[in-house]
């Protein structure tokens, strides 16, 4: 091969670096390791790590663990899909488009809405694009965002408005922890966007329209986060209660937890805000025969045609997760979802009484009483983050303690129950929270 | 090719002074190839001369569509706005926008059919 | 009865009243009342449009898709600058361990020690790689530590100066992400010319370096696959003005275990763990894109940041001059580990000679195919090499048809149209992945297609003919998008 290029040596390739910046030494890494030697030092680190298998884990707040049938991993290691790339050659590419294709399809029937993209980073990403999308649209530049959206998703979208000039308003939530309608009213005057959760962080099932309300009065666009898509199975869609604009995490719906990432994040949208969604879109076509496929489409709305004028930067999505919640969506289908749904609500609602019950002496209590999904909040712990590690050594998460984010909620935890978490767990739950 | 009564810009555009109807070269439209959408500014708005009042994208490529002089925008074309492809069948007879000119002086600085060919040999 | 049309068919139409692909744990709790529970009017009336399916009938529905696709275990994936290198299968089994796949991210840090060794691990040996000792490894995607890195340039600059400064230079052969970046970063972008040779000119880029630039974006190798060879100039001139270099790491897969930005002057850079790092692409994501960068920059790290203490790892939170959070949670765990499992399987050595068989390689394809094709910049290259249709042209032969000949006769197209500076450029990157055999196959490709394009151009210009679709009417699609699918009435 040298010959064919017509140098001495590999190192005659590296003659354009510079000879003072070129590496004259080995990099200092760990020594190569074989592949069983590999497979046991990472079973070890995972070892290290608590799963369902060695803890009952009661976390939620925007990651999920549900039920995931089992053909859709095993279908997600066929390597057509996940070692293919972006399917910018639409004839060999026609399975990921598909996919993609029918993802789009139910992801608006899920949420109501005119139409979805083929997926972005995560939710918070999500969320940020979609109040940058409100602006564009709006031409204004002022965004209001309820406290009751996951803090993370906050923190990311302050730390974008920082760097673009962008003003984001805050607004607390009712004793019951539901939106405060009044203040949101009063920030939403000139804003782009007003920005709210359903269910909330704290598991509280909001009525959205009453953030549409108040959006349309102020001339702003409503932005509806989902983040846990689950609660669609039984709740009215965001689309159908004149939401303009669902930005949603579709984790739940088959993405392995993975201890954060990657996740799959999703915006589905009224029809006029099409030219402005941030993202790719996969749109229907007839090839030169005459014969139905799918191809990208929209692509001048993006960075690598618009280039610092595009609707945003992003160039990869989440294509394999969003594979999966189509799989997810797919097999639960029409009956199946709901019936998911209703078995989270009927666990929640069981752990909730069960704790209350079990607590009522040492004044534990249901922090927000209102209408919740598979999250509620429990307070009257005294410190939350201290019960938590308690609990921790009985083989317990017990749920999320909520200081670092409401320093008002100290207190307090964040308890998720899904269809994974059995009775006799919950009712281990609650007896350890009591005592 | 390019009809004598129009005046051309240097950045592709035609207006045709008698009516104020502006819109993209021919050279224009085959440069950008296929046109698939067209985004128009709103009657009543006023543009500067060389200001970007709007963009014609075609399936890979967008161009930004500047005012050729300034002025109010005094009509629409709707029609064009649903079916963008015309441009590429006829550019010269598919107008965008009208514009009411604000300083009939600014019209001496446009190309006559003669220079724009010119230009785009 | 198999037809044609039944195996075309969208999920929606397999759909069949009654059928069932799933099923659920023991409903071990009572039924708790909806009324009271659901706030009036929020109930859901149904999901009419989602399909019923039985398991196998989705398994079937799924596979036929996959086999419509091409991907690198399907052959030789050359698309330039996207880095299409083989995905290790023990990364995939790693990654579905119970103690990666189902650990909840805000599981207490004692709890989740495994997890923060493998991220503080990788976090060092990047910094080690490219002597950009500062890491973070929240970004998602390659553009997102590009935004990352930016904000952090900001940052910096706002703690130093007062202010952030305007602009950014970036060179015109620059992927579209780095504009897109810096402004959505604030910054107003300024593109500066490449030299003749397609590199940075250092005399146009110290013109343009004024007061007002925050830095430079530039990408090593850059996307003509060339090594800026005047970097350390390059930079000099950016610091000596009390500008940043910012560097795409897009093409680090070059350089790793021979060169180390952090030694030619790069300040702040994002790597992709979905190149260089061998993650897969997944039909386009996850992505994971660390920003690596020198030790000033260590205060203006997006929170939470892993470090070491007497008690174990644990994330710190309390960082008062941290950009902020990126992303929800810690990034792309799933790709990290992946990254991690690679390096860890290769080993200083092994990391090294991947990005010599990866220039040894697209050198070869260069020097092979040099006759057929017009090489734009014919010297020695990195680990991709830039052709044009330039010859082809002549027969009225694009680089269109280059590319879709190539899926014809067995192989992915390499990166087309791009850089923008390069008319019809096609960009081939074989990566360290390909043996010679394999090479040698697609180089027969390339001249089989370089002689039709004489003798037989319409066969280009219908291609592919061997797909189960021909070329798309892409114009039509857009003119009236339909993104998605809707019954049809009656």
């Amino acid at each position: 091969m040298l010959e064919a290029i017509g140098v001495p040596s590999i190192d005659a390739l590296f003659e354009p670096v510079p000879a003072a910046v070129r590496l004259q030494r080995e990099l200092d890494l760990p020594p190569a390791l074989s592949e069983p030697d590999l497979t046991a030092h990472l079973g070890a680190l995972a070892g290290q790590n608590a799963d369902p298998s060695t803890h009952a884990v009661f976390l939620g707040a925007g990651a999920y663990r549900h039920f995931a049938p089992s053909f859709i991993d095993q279908l997600l290691l066929r390597s057509e899909f996940y070692t293919a790339y972006t399917p910018y050659q639409p004839e060999i590419a026609q399975g990921t488009l598909q996919a993609i294709f029918e993802f789009q399809t139910l992801v608006s029937e899920l949420m109501g809405t005119d139409l979805a993209n083929a997926s972005m980073y995560d939710g918070s990403t999500a969320m940020t694009e979609a109040a940058m999308m409100a602006c564009r649209l709006t031409k204004r530049d002022r965004i209001v965002v309820a406290r009751s959206v996951h803090p993370h998703y906050r923190e990311v979208l302050d730390t974008y408005a920082k760097n673009l000039g962008l003003s984001i308003v805050e607004v607390g939530y009712l004793p019951d922890g539901t939106l405060d309608v009044g203040a949101l009213a009063d920030a939403a005057k000139g804003a782009a966007g007003v920005v709210f959760q359903y269910p909330n962080f704290f598991g509280v099932i909001e009525d959205p329209r009453k953030a549409v309300e108040v959006a349309r009065a102020a001339g702003a666009l409503s932005v509806a986060v989902v983040a846990e898509p689950v609660a669609m199975g039984l709740l009215a869609p965001p689309g159908s209660l004149g939401v303009d604009i669902v930005a949603a995490e579709l984790q739940a719906f088959g993405v392995p937890l993975g201890y954060g990432g990657p996740y799959c994040g999703v915006i589905a949208a009224s029809e006029k805000c099409m030219r402005q969604m941030p993202g790719r879109f996969v749109g229907m076509a007839t090839d030169t025969e005459g014969r139905t496929g799918f191809v990208l489409t929209l692509a001048t709305r993006e960075q690598h045609i618009r280039r610092e004028k595009a609707t945003s930067n992003i160039c990869t999505n989440s294509g394999l997760m969003a594979l999966a919640a189509t799989m997810f969506m797919a097999a639960y289908g029409k009956e199946g979802l709901p019936e998911l749904a209703r078995l989270n609500f009927d666990k929640a609602h069981y752990a909730e009484a069960a704790i209350r019950k079990a607590g009522a002496k040492a004044g534990v209590t249901l922090r927000f009483v209102a209408p919740f999904f598979n999250e509620f909040v429990i307070g009257g712990l005294g410190d939350g983050a201290a019960v938590q590690k308690r609990l921790l050594g009985s083989g317990i998460i017990a749920g999320l303690p909520l200081e670092r984010y409401y320093p008002e909620l100290r207190d307090s935890l964040l308890v998720c129950v899904t269809e994974l978490n059995r009775a006799e767990e919950i009712d281990r739950l609650a007896e350890a929270l009591a005592g | 090719m390019y009809p004598q009564t129009y005046k051309y810009t240097n950045d592709h555009e035609w207006i045709d002074l008698a009516t104020g109807r502006m819109g993209v070269t021919d050279y224009a439209q085959k440069q950008l190839g296929d046109i698939v959408f067209l985004e128009l500014p709103e009657v009543g708005k006023t543009v500067k001369k060389g200001e970007q009042m709007g963009s014609v994208e075609s399936v890979k490529a967008v161009s930004e569509i500047f005012a050729p002089v300034s002025g109010t925008i005094a009509e629409v074309n709707a029609g064009l706005a649903e079916k963008p492809e015309s441009i590429n069948l006829d550019a010269h007879g598919s107008w965008m926008v009208a514009i009411t000119p604000a300083d009939p002086a600014e019209a001496q600085e446009l190309l006559d059919a003669a220079q724009y060919a010119e230009l785009t040999k | 009865m198999t037809t044609p049309d039944h195996r075309d068919q969208l999920i929606f139409e397999l759909s069949t009243p009654g059928r069932k692909g799933y099923s659920l744990p023991a409903h071990d709790v009572p039924p708790a009342p909806l009324e009271g529970g659901v706030p009036d009017g929020l109930l859901r009336s149904g999901l009419a449009g989602f399909p019923e399916m039985t398991e196998v009938g989705l398994v079937r529905h799924f596979t036929r898709l996959s086999t419509w696709n091409y991907g690198v275990d399907t052959g030789m994936y050359p698309l330039g600058s996207c880095t299409m290198k083989y995905n290790p299968k023990v990364n995939e089994a790693a990654a579905r361990m119970r103690g990666f796949a189902e650990v909840h991210p805000l599981a207490p840090d004692e709890a989740a020690q495994g997890a923060l060794a493998i991220m503080h691990a990788l976090a060092g040996m990047l910094g080690e790689i490219t002597g950009l000792p500062t890491v973070s490894l929240q970004p998602a995607a390659g553009a997102h530590g590009e935004l990352t890195g930016m904000m952090m340039i900001r940052k910096r600059l706002i703690t130093r100066d007062g202010h952030p400064r305007k602009l950014v230079l970036i060179p015109d052969s620059a992927h579209g992400t780095n504009p897109s970046s810096a402004h959505l970063c604030g910054y107003q972008v300024r593109e500066i010319k490449s030299c003749a040779r397609g590199n940075l000119s250092v005399s146009v880029l110290a013109e343009a370096m004024t007061p007002e630039v925050a830095g430079l974006m530039l990408t090593n190798p850059n996307t003509l696959g060339m090594f800026e060879d005047e970097i350390c100039d390059a930079a000099r001139i950016v610091h000596e003005k009390g500008g940043l270099v910012y560097c795409d790491g897009a093409n680090m897969n070059a350089l790793i275990g021979k060169a180390r930005p952090g030694d030619f002057g790069v300040d702040i850079m994002h790597l992709n763990l979905h190149k260089t790092f061998s993650t897969p692409h997944g039909g386009g994501g996850p992505g994971s894109g660390p920003v690596v960068a020198t030790r000033e920059f260590e205060p203006f790290l997006p929170t939470p940041v892993v470090v070491a203490t007497r008690d174990g790892l644990r994330l710190d939170y309390d960082r008062p001059l941290s950009i902020g959070r990126v992303k929800a949670f810690h990034g792309n765990f799933g790709m990290i580990l992946r990254a991690y499992a690679y390096i860890r399987a290769l080993g200083p050595k092994g990391i090294r000679e991947s990005a010599e068989n990866a220039v040894l390689n697209a050198n070869y394809v260069r020097a092979r195919l040099r006759d057929a094709y017009e090489v734009p910049y014919d010297r020695v290259n990195m680990h991709e090499v830039i052709f044009s249709d330039h010859k082809q042209n002549e027969y009225g032969v694009t680089t269109l048809d280059i590319a879709k000949r190539l899926i014809d006769l067995g192989f992915h197209p390499p990166t087309i149209y791009f850089p923008l500076i390069v008319h019809g450029a096609l960009m081939v990157e074989p990566t360290e992945s390909e043996g010679l055999d394999e090479l040698d196959r697609f180089v027969e490709a390339m001249l089989q297609i370089a002689e039709e394009a004489r003798t037989n151009p319409d066969l280009l210009k219908k291609a592919p003919v061997t797909t189960r679709r021909s070329r798309f009417d892409e114009a039509t699609a857009a003119r009236k998008p339909i993104l998605k699918w809707t019954r049809p009435v009656g």
